[in-house]
């Protein structure tokens, strides 16, 4: 068992962290869901957009500065697409807002497309971040260590902000009935926009922590990171917070495990790695056969 | 109200598609361009953007270098402008045929392009309808010139390539296990691999081979098979996109083996990518920086005095093999066109079984079957990590 940990570590490795990373995107798909009942499509563009964010302030500015700029420009960029795309569809139907956040995706993406000229670029070395360390005779960098860790920080965080604040309790309200708390005097306006700041931030953090490991950032690169997400979200239990983070380690790791099956399980021939992606998929379609509302999904009540 | 401010709102939209629709053809009319001359249109059909968008632009240079040479060709007596339309096929498959059929519609005489096999077997079936040759430049696929009278090619094949570097593999650096990488449903890598496969187990060597999906960026598992497997030596001639990707992490995870990969990875984007990291990557080219003084000096001059162009080669006055090849299949083009004395693609691609040409990175003539360029050498580059530039190793030359 020792031995066989030994030799696959480097697999698990990479898993936990890609498994981080997706966290921290996934909760912003599932706290918007939570909310308005909308799958924000352009959460991964806006992911890709931190990165390229990065890639053009550090080259300009000292890291130390660029990193928080980042943060900054990211979220605000949140909050302008709900104000901009989403906010005058609050009355429309709900497949209007869908379509909405499609066409924000494909704006974001071409906008990208336009900025960078169509080439992918090499996202800088944030210092420490960078840094290449052996852990047990697998050797790998150091945001691997720190991404699950970061995670687990910010989700409990995060989980305390629910539980506890007042703006916390009114997001909790507003999920469980939209109108009633309007009613009751809450500003939903503004817990919808607290709900985009947050996602966009954790969006922004996961994207620094990608990006060091998979240093190449295209107009494209959110579309795949944001599609695994979004499954890592509905399998969690699309709306849980927990569940989209449990659901997005699952998918990393075992994406990450089916990649070295020829090792792991001692199981020789080049078709796993053809597989990793169709895992993915392959895992949404049945979790939503068995078990629609994923691993923590609420029940959906009907009322009579 | 409301409807006619929608029909007002629709009728703008419409408006700025077609704005945009209009800016993806971009024809750079010759700035010596004397009044009144005919035109000869060539088309340039290469990806700006996407997995192959680095290499495009800089085989694209190499064409723009060569119309800033010769502006304008004597055919049959008369002096033509040459003016180039290009448009960018964006390393997409589903993409190409569209921009193929924008070139046809430009009424251009000959196509140049592209890089990359897969966009150029895709787009092969528009310009066979239109009945306008297509010389292609580095796609190396055997696919793109099998069975049809109308594409060209004045590059080596991937069965020569691969069996270039199985010989590197097995007799220079001594190994006898390799692992190979290609993208899931990528004609040039997946072929590349196969040849590559054949000639290496044909020598004694075995092979370990992995695909990876489309938007994958995470290599590490990749590149952990490799070590796991005990191979020596990593193949994997993917785009340079993918290639910076699998240069940071095998430097990351520490890799320990030398890589090898074809013409894609002859790209100043490899060598910035690969500066101060422990990685020992060498490649199989079509030119070696250096072997046409002229050329180069030319190029670099051309290159530096205009910060687009600076940009569109990476940043820096590296002449790359692809940027060599562009600049053959330019005068390439204008022989066969002065042979056949005509500007009519018919006559064009009649001209072009028999056109024979000196370029710089060698003679050029086209075997009778299918149109390839009868070539038997490649020129093998390594890459030195510390100084970011190629080093040229023996050339390889076969039958």
């Amino acid at each position: 068992m020792i031995e066989f940990l030994h030799s696959n570590l480097s697999y698990i490795l990479s898993g936990i962290s890609v498994g981080g990373q997706f966290a921290l995107i996934a909760i912003g798909y599932t706290m918007v869901y939570g909310i308005l009942r909308l799958i924000n499509f352009a959460h991964g563009d806006v992911f890709m957009c931190a990165g390229l964010m990065m890639v053009y302030l550090s080259a300009s500015m000292p890291m130390m500065m660029a990193i928080p700029l980042v943060l900054i420009l990211t979220v605000a960029l949140g909050f302008i697409i709900e104000r901009v795309a989403y906010k005058p569809l609050r009355s429309a139907p709900r497949m209007s807002v869908m379509i909405s956040a499609i066409g924000v995706s494909y704006l974001l993406q071409n906008a990208a497309l336009y900025f960078t000229g169509g080439l992918a670029k090499v996202y800088p070395e944030i210092p420490w971040l960078s840094k290449t360390i052996t852990i047990w005779d697998a050797s790998t960098k150091v945001v691997t260590v720190v991404t699950p860790i970061l995670t687990i920080v910010l989700v409990v965080l995060l989980s305390l902000l629910i539980k506890y604040t007042k703006i916390g309790m009114a997001m909790r309200a507003v999920s469980k009935d939209f109108e009633t708390s309007e009613l009751m005097g809450i500003k939903i306006d503004r817990v919808i926009s607290v709900t985009f700041i947050i996602g966009s931030f954790l969006a922004a953090v996961g994207s620094m922590l990608y990006f060091t490991n998979y240093a190449s950032v295209a107009p494209t690169s959110g579309g795949m990171p944001g599609l695994k997400c979004f499954v890592a979200a509905v399998f969690g239990g699309i709306g849980s917070i927990p569940g989209a983070v449990i659901g997005a380690f699952i998918i990393g790791i075992c994406e990450n495990i089916i990649k070295g099956g020829s090792s792991i399980f001692g199981i020789g021939g080049s078709g796993w790695t053809t597989f990793s992606d169709a895992f993915t998929f392959a895992l949404l379609i049945i979790i939503l056969v068995v078990k629609p509302t994923g691993l923590f999904g609420e029940k959906a009540t009907d009322k009579v | 109200m409301k409807r006619l401010s929608a029909v007002i709102l629709s009728v703008l939209l419409v408006l700025s598609l077609c704005a945009c629709g209009s800016s993806t053809t971009t024809t750079t009319p010759t700035p010596t361009a004397a009044a009144g001359n005919p035109v000869l249109k060539i088309g340039v059909f290469e990806p700006a953007s996407g997995d192959n968008g680095a290499g495009g632009k800089q085989e694209t240079l190499g064409i723009e270098y060569a119309n800033s040479v010769s502006p304008t060709v004597e055919i049959d007596g008369t002096t033509y402008d040459v003016e180039l339309v290009k448009v960018d096929n964006e390393s997409s498959n589903d993409k190409a045929a569209t921009a193929a059929s924008t070139l046809v519609s430009a009424g251009v005489s000959v196509v140049l392009g592209s890089y990359g096999s897969s966009v150029s077997i895709a787009a092969s079936p528009t310009f066979k309808e239109a009945g306008i040759p297509v010389i292609g430049i580095t796609c190396t696929n055997p696919q793109v010139t099998e069975g049809n009278t109308h594409y060209f090619r004045i590059c080596f094949l991937d069965p020569f390539q691969g069996t270039v570097l199985a010989n590197y593999a097995f007799s220079e650096l001594k190994v006898t296990k390799a692992y190979c990488l290609s993208k899931l449903g990528d004609d040039y890598s997946g072929g590349l691999v196969n040849y590559f496969v054949t000639a290496f187990e044909a020598l004694g060597g075995t092979c370990v081979q992995d695909t990876f999906p489309d938007g994958n960026s995470d290599f590490t598992s990749y590149i952990n098979n490799a070590k796991n497997e005990g191979c020596q030596v990593f193949f994997s001639p993917v785009s340079t996109e993918a290639a910076q990707l699998i240069i940071n992490q095998a430097d990351s995870q520490g890799l320990g083996m030398p890589i090898l990969a074809g013409d894609t990875w002859d790209s100043n984007v490899i060598l910035q990518a690969a500066k101060g990291k422990s990685v020992d990557v060498t490649v199989t080219t079509f030119y070696p920086e250096g072997a046409n003084a002229d050329f180069d000096s030319g190029f670099k001059t051309w290159v530096a005095g205009d910060s687009t162009r600076l940009a569109n080669n990476g940043g820096d006055d590296t002449v790359a093999a692809v940027t060599a090849m562009g600049y053959d299949a330019y005068f390439f083009a204008l022989q066969a066109a002065v042979n056949a004395k005509s500007t009519a693609s018919a006559d064009i691609m009649q001209a072009l079984w028999t056109t024979e040409y000196d370029g710089v990175s060698g003679h050029i003539a086209l075997d009778q079957t299918n149109g390839d360029a009868i070539r038997n050498t490649a020129y093998v580059k390594h890459c030195n990590t510390e100084t970011g530039a190629w080093e040229a190793l023996p050339a390889v030359t076969i039958g």
